[in-house]
């Protein structure tokens, strides 16, 4: 049997859910479950790494890798991926995953699927299937010539269950030669929300131009906070400018696939309907019976958003004890 | 300053996608084909950077099929491109495959101080294709960039990271750009900027003429399929407190996603 390795990443301290899915999906294969961890703080990782599958624990502890830096994280990453040789590493298709795997494939001269969304570990296989044409139809991905086969998975896609603290791994750290760097990273501006990114998010609030203006985003905003979700937006909005470009929610904004998505005010057009249809429950909320978006919602409302909206919030305020 | 941009042609976002009947891609006939998106964005600024940079070059060049692949050249040409390079090559590349011709033509030219493409294609949604480019030609990236600032030695870029935050970096010449939305507004190629595009210069190159092994084809896709078809949806009558209630109760009890 051989090895299975896992790149995991954290946030405040804890693992991604993302990197959870992961770990966990890793250890059912049987196969040997490898972890890395990059960072200053990725000793505080080790037990929750362990309790999630991770066996075999690899740290590059440098305080370098604290921040992303395209250059320095391939160089790092590279030499610890040779050593342990797995014949498959995961890691999720977060914006660090989806820029530096690709980087690091060319370099190992493997391949790399990126962005999928069904996963299976099987005997020393692998197999995974993605959304192509944003959503429009999948396929599989089928690796040949390729020693390591690289697979980045969309988060929430992979079940979770509790992890097992009784269960440990061991741990190996590895130096940093540090190259000289072409790349300087020389600020990194913090965006204000403090809310799972859209790609990351279970449930999404989107809204569209049915909002008739930027400032009733504060409904929204209130919905969100009464769920817990992100809050995305049409193309319509976002050129309207409305909200930022980081929350358009489509073929060229993100492709989102949450468990809950609630478009509110969205009509639905092909392009918006390419980056959510994959979405597990649909909602929509719309005055007009014949939007589109009714055709790939699971619940839909007929009403005023302006009404509707705000009775929702109090509805799930009641049911959420927030 | 010789910079090249990396395009690709995709079929128009509104294409109602159709699978091929031995299920290795889709059904291309009748979909029309565009320049991608985010494409869009690298040509025009590098045209941008051209118009203020007296002496730059700008070239054009994409991996397709030479039965129409050669639009998404000609469209570039348009909007200011200087010369446009078609690499005849087998639909449905894979992006390894695809980097190393790439890298292999630009290098062949004579090299680049600034390759510019798009963050992702939306056709298969892998970004992965800059970035390969960029370790071929052993130059530094960044992707997803929303500002892009040019001095003779160095670019500082603004890239667009989760939950709305940015990271700003400075990359040393030559060195690859993969763009966002918001880097600039792409301009429409003008009646005599089309006109004056039927001058320029495009050659062919054969994709087998690039001595590419075939142990360079990495990832097949294959199985194409459109999603499982959703239940009708459930209209939720009754007044706004009523619907409000009874969807809440459905994502409890019958959805189970709260
Ligand atoms: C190349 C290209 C790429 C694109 N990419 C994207 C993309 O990534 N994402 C994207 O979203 N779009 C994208 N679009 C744009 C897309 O075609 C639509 O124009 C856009 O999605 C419409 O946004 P909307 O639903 O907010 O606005 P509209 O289509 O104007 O819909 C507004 C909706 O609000 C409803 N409404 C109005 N008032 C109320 C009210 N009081 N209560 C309830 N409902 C109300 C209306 O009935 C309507 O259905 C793209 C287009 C092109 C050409």
């Amino acid at each position: 049997m051989g090895q299975i390795l896992v790149f995991v990443e954290s946030s405040k301290g804890a693992l991604k859910r993302s990197s959870i899915e992961l770990l966990q999906a890793a250890a059912q294969s049987g196969e040997t479950v490898a972890a890395l961890a990059v960072g200053s703080a990725a000793d505080a990782l080790v037990k929750e790494i362990g309790a999630n599958g991770g066996q075999e624990i690899h740290l590059i502890k440098d305080a370098s890798l604290d921040s992303y830096n395209p250059e320095l994280f391939a160089a790092a990453l590279t030499p610890v991926i040779e050593k342990v040789g797995p014949h498959t590493l995961l890691a999720s298709a977060s914006s660090l995953g989806r820029d530096l795997f690709p980087r690091i494939a060319a370099r190992l001269k493997t391949g790399l699927a990126s962005d999928c969304t069904e996963l299976s570990l099987q005997g020393g296989q692998v197999s995974a299937r993605r959304p192509m044409y944003s959503g429009k139809c999948f396929a599989s991905a089928e690796f040949e010539n390729s020693p390591v086969k690289i697979v980045l998975m969309r988060a929430n896609q992979l079940p979770v269950k509790a992890a097992d603290p009784s269960k440990t791994g061991t741990v190996t750290e590895h130096a940093l030669t540090k190259p000289d760097l072409k790349t300087l990273i020389k600020e990194v501006v913090k965006g204000t929300s403090e809310k799972l990114d859209l790609t990351e998010a279970n449930i999404i609030v989107a809204g569209g131009r049915g909002l008739k203006e930027a400032g009733n985003f504060k409904l929204l905003q209130d919905l969100a906070d009464a769920l817990g979700a992100t809050v995305g937006a049409s193309r319509a909005v976002v050129d309207a400018g409305w909200v930022s470009h980081s929350m358009q929610v489509g073929q060229t904004g993100k492709t989102v696939a949450p468990t809950l998505y609630i478009a509110v005010g969205v009509s639905g057009a092909i392009q918006h309907l390419a980056g959510m249809s994959g979405s597990k429950v649909i909602v929509a909320i719309n005055n007009d019976a014949n939007a589109p978006i009714f055709q790939k919602a699971t619940y839909g409302i007929v009403g005023d958003l302006f009404d509707v909206v705000p009775k929702l919030t109090e509805e799930f305020r009641k049911v959420l004890h927030h | 300053m010789k910079i090249f941009v990396c395009i690709k042609q995709v079929p128009d976002t509104e294409t109602k996608i159709k699978i091929a009947a031995d299920k290795s891609g889709i059904d291309t006939a009748g979909v029309k084909w565009v320049m991608n998106p985010y494409d869009e964005y690298a040509v025009e600024e590098a045209v941008k950077l051209k118009e203020a940079n007296a002496g730059a070059q700008v070239h054009v060049i994409t991996a397709g099929p030479k039965t129409r692949a050669a639009d998404v050249l000609r469209t570039a040409l348009a909007m200011g491109a200087d010369e446009g390079i078609l690499i005849n090559s087998p639909e449905n590349l894979d992006a390894y495959a695809t980097a190393r011709a790439l890298a292999e033509t630009i290098r062949a030219e004579g090299g680049a101080q600034l390759v510019l493409t798009g963050k992702l294609a939306i056709d298969d949604n892998a970004s992965s294709v800059s970035q390969m480019v960029a370790e071929f030609l052993g130059t530094p990236h960044a992707t997803v960039v929303s500002k892009l600032t040019y001095t003779p030695e160095s670019i500082t870029v603004e890239r667009d990271v989760e939950g709305g935050s940015k990271e700003i970096s400075q990359l040393q010449l030559p060195a690859l750009v993969a763009a966002n939305k918001g880097l600039n507004m792409p301009r429409y190629a003008s009646l005599p900027g089309i006109m004056k595009a039927k001058k320029k210069v495009l050659k062919e190159v054969e994709f087998a003429s690039l001595n590419i092994p075939a142990s360079d084809v990495k990832v097949k896709h294959t199985n194409f399929a459109l999603p499982a078809d959703k239940p009708p949806v459930k209209m939720l009558s009754g007044d706004s407190s009523q619907q409000a209630a009874e969807l809440v109760k459905l994502l409890r009890d019958e959805a189970k996603v709260l």
